[in-house]
């Protein structure tokens, strides 16, 4: 799960570490108010995003009246960034942040290190907007330190990463501190990713951190009701999001075949099956191993919501997942919702002759499959049909 | 042979009182799996397909003498499961479930250094050596005993390879399927190790996908220590960077983990790739043919 930038430097704040003022705006007015106190400030679009910079989501206001015209702009604006997509990501609020005078610009952040079972810290005097593009062509920029889950952050370890950003004496104490708060909200809220892009020496000599994002283990919420409530679903795809209501596991592509399988190596294999033979997966969607005839439903109504989908091809090899659990609630979903364009459906594993009983018995019209290939094939030449 | 698991395993499972449980263990039951005994925190004294319930695995051990566990439970409690059945001497645990939180695993994975216990998962399909012992979801008639062994991350995947080798007239080894999670039990590594070492293995079937960095260090094994021929298919050359593809270890992030990078890492190590998932047995063949291996039932 992602959060927003204000709400991540809020949980910072609370372990700690060095975020500065800020006030978060629903209205230009708000922001005009704000401006108003902090003088000289930085505008910042909220939305689950990098990048926003250069997509225009982060603006310098001189005055109050500056601040409501930047504001009255970005607030209701969809902004477009190299990370969103075409479609972007809707603004409903703004952090409007006094102006920091900076000697200095880094990068660091802690993440989960899953080969080691443990974190790692990453650290880079090479911080701010493109420490992708730092990461791919001067990898030797970027240091990373392990960090055990066991003995937790170490006086050492913050010594390593004040050399790797070049910090000593007084800044040293002081990142030493950051990294201790970061590390303490990584372990206790179950993040992924607690990332402050870019972290700045200001003109007085201290650290600050002019950015933050927050990611979440999303297995993890259940213990984490504090964390769930700064869930904001508006910057979620609508489908995905629906599709989570449900327990599907859905990623919306921009193809035309809609695709719903078992298993996730399965489907992702589906969706490389049909982009090989010359087709267009339209999504990814693993139904799972537990789905009931009801999920599978929710799974037609979301591949059926998707106006580019002109075939379905439902693929399912049952192991834990039941095939005339999938028969009941595909006949259950066609004969309800009345589906109006191809549906090819290849069914194997557990309970198998049962499912396609259900299948043939129900009298709708269902192109079988006999295998993924043929399944794949099928279901690729009833959508380029579809579409002339 | 076969490795880890064969026709001795004696198979305890925890949750067996749950639908899934109590569904898969009938199926293991019917594959003819030594299934001893089952744990239901509270249920003690009762019984599910005949197996005797127990409170915990230890009171379940001392009476059943079980030296495997298969794990039915929900993610909030499986962490705890593994540990209990490592604690209570099984050499080798099997979790099957799915979406446990990324800080249990990894202080699983801590705690069980040091241990006698294998864990093998989760969030995995479980293990199978055909014809004497399946511990796990998957579908037991698509498989044929015989001398190829297969690695999977994925579940449903690991059984559509499968298919097709028994298809094929190909038998397996034994078919391990190690997990979806970013943090896990036993990795390719491990596995391939085995296989190179057992006798009764004579090719090998891996099945990869994009994320973490357990293909790019299989490849790394196989070109410095593998003298048997091995196939791969890897999933997932067709997503997009950045989106979690179901399995909490299928992403692509940092330009790393992506499916191109893995197949080229895999191809210079001598590695058959399957472009596309329907083509796993015929790159077997491939494989074998070029090492001169016949890995028919019968032949």
């Amino acid at each position: 799960m992602k959060i927003h930038e204000y709400q991540a430097k809020e949980l910072l704040r609370e372990y700690g570490a060095p975020v500065g003022e800020g006030i978060v705006a629903s209205t230009a007015l708000e922001a005009s108010e704000a401006a108003r106190k902090f003088g000289k400030c930085v505008i910042k679009a909220q939305v689950h995003s990098g990048a926003r910079g250069k997509a225009g989501g982060v603006k310098i206001a001189s005055s109050p009246e500056e601040a409501f015209r930047i504001a009255s702009d970005m607030i209701g604006m969809t902004l477009v960034t190299k990370q969103t997509g075409p479609e972007g990501k809707p603004v409903h609020k703004v952090l409007v942040s006094p102006a920091a005078q900076i000697q200095k610009e880094m990068y660091l952040s802690v993440a989960s290190d899953n080969e080691n079972a443990g974190l790692v810290i990453i650290a880079s005097s090479a911080g701010g907007t493109e420490i992708e593009q730092t990461a791919c062509t001067r990898p030797q920029c970027i240091s990373k330190i392990p960090v055990s889950i066991v003995s937790g952050f170490r006086a050492y370890e913050a010594a390593d990463a004040a050399k790797a950003l070049g910090l000593s004496g007084l800044l040293e104490g002081e990142l030493s501190g950051l990294l201790s708060s970061m590390v303490r909200l990584f372990l206790a809220k179950d993040c992924s990713l607690v990332e402050i892009n870019p972290l700045v020496v200001t003109d007085s000599g201290h650290l600050l951190c002019l950015d933050a994002k927050i990611n979440f283990d999303d297995n993890a919420l259940y213990r984490h009701p504090d964390i769930v409530l700064l869930r904001d679903i508006e910057q979620e795809d609508a489908k995905e999001y629906r599709a989570s209501q449900f327990d599907l596991n859905y990623v919306s592509l921009d193809g035309d075949i809609g695709c719903m399988v078992n298993g996730a190596g399965l489907a992702m294999a589906t969706m490389d099956i049909i982009k090989n033979f010359g087709g267009k997966p339209a999504n990814f969607l693993d139904v799972g191993g537990s789905a009931t005839a009801e999920r599978v439903k929710a799974a037609f109504e979301i591949l059926l919501s998707d106006t580019n989908v002109k075939a379905i091809f439902v693929n399912i090899f049952g192991g834990i997942m039941k095939c005339d659990v999938i028969a009941q609630g595909v006949v259950a979903a066609v004969s309800e919702m009345g589906i109006s364009i191809p549906l090819v459906v290849r069914l194997e594993g557990t309970n198998v002759e049962l499912g396609r009983r259900i299948l043939n018995d129900s009298g709708l019209s269902i192109v079988a499959a006999s295998d993924m290939a043929d399944g794949a094939r099928k279901a690729i030449a009833l959508a380029k049909e579809a579409a002339r | 042979m076969s490795i880890f698991v064969d026709c001795n395993t004696r198979v305890l499972v925890q949750g067996i009182t749950g639908k899934q449980g109590a569904f898969h263990t009938q199926q293991m039951l019917e594959y003819g799996t030594k299934v001893v005994g089952g744990v239901t925190p509270g249920k003690g004294g009762q019984s599910v397909s005949g197996v005797p319930v127990f409170d915990t695995v230890c009171e379940a051990v001392k009476a059943t003498g079980a030296n495997a566990s298969v794990i039915f439970v929900p993610p909030r409690f499986a962490s705890d499961s593994i540990l209990e059945a490592s604690d209570a001497g099984i050499e080798l645990v099997v979790c099957i479930t799915e979406g446990i939180p990324v800080l249990d695993m990894a202080m699983v994975r801590h705690c069980l250094l040091g241990t006698k216990t294998r864990l093998i998962g989760p969030n995995c399909p479980g293990i199978i050596t055909p014809g004497e012992c399946k511990i796990g979801i998957m579908p037991g008639y698509i498989h044929k005993k015989g001398h190829v062994g297969i690695i999977s991350r994925s579940g449903t995947l690991t059984y559509e390879a499968v298919k097709q080798l028994s298809d094929r007239n190909i038998g397996q080894s034994t078919v391990v399927g190690i997990g979806g999670d970013p943090i896990r039990g036993t990795s390719f590594v491990d596995v391939l190790r085995a296989f190179e070492a057992d006798s009764d293995t004579y090719a090998v079937v891996m099945n990869g996908e994009i994320g973490t960095s357990g293909e790019e260090e299989a490849a790394d094994f196989i070109s410095s220590f593998m003298t048997k021929p091995v196939a791969a298919f890897i999933g997932g050359q067709s997503a997009p960077v950045g989106k979690r593809m179901g399995h909490a270890g299928a992403i692509i992030s940092g330009g790393k983990g992506t499916a191109a990078g893995k197949i080229e890492a895999l191809r210079s190590a001598g590695v058959e790739i399957a472009m596309t998932p329907d083509a796993i047995g015929e790159a077997l063949e491939r494989a074998a043919m070029k090492h001169g291996v016949n890995v028919k039932i019968g032949e």
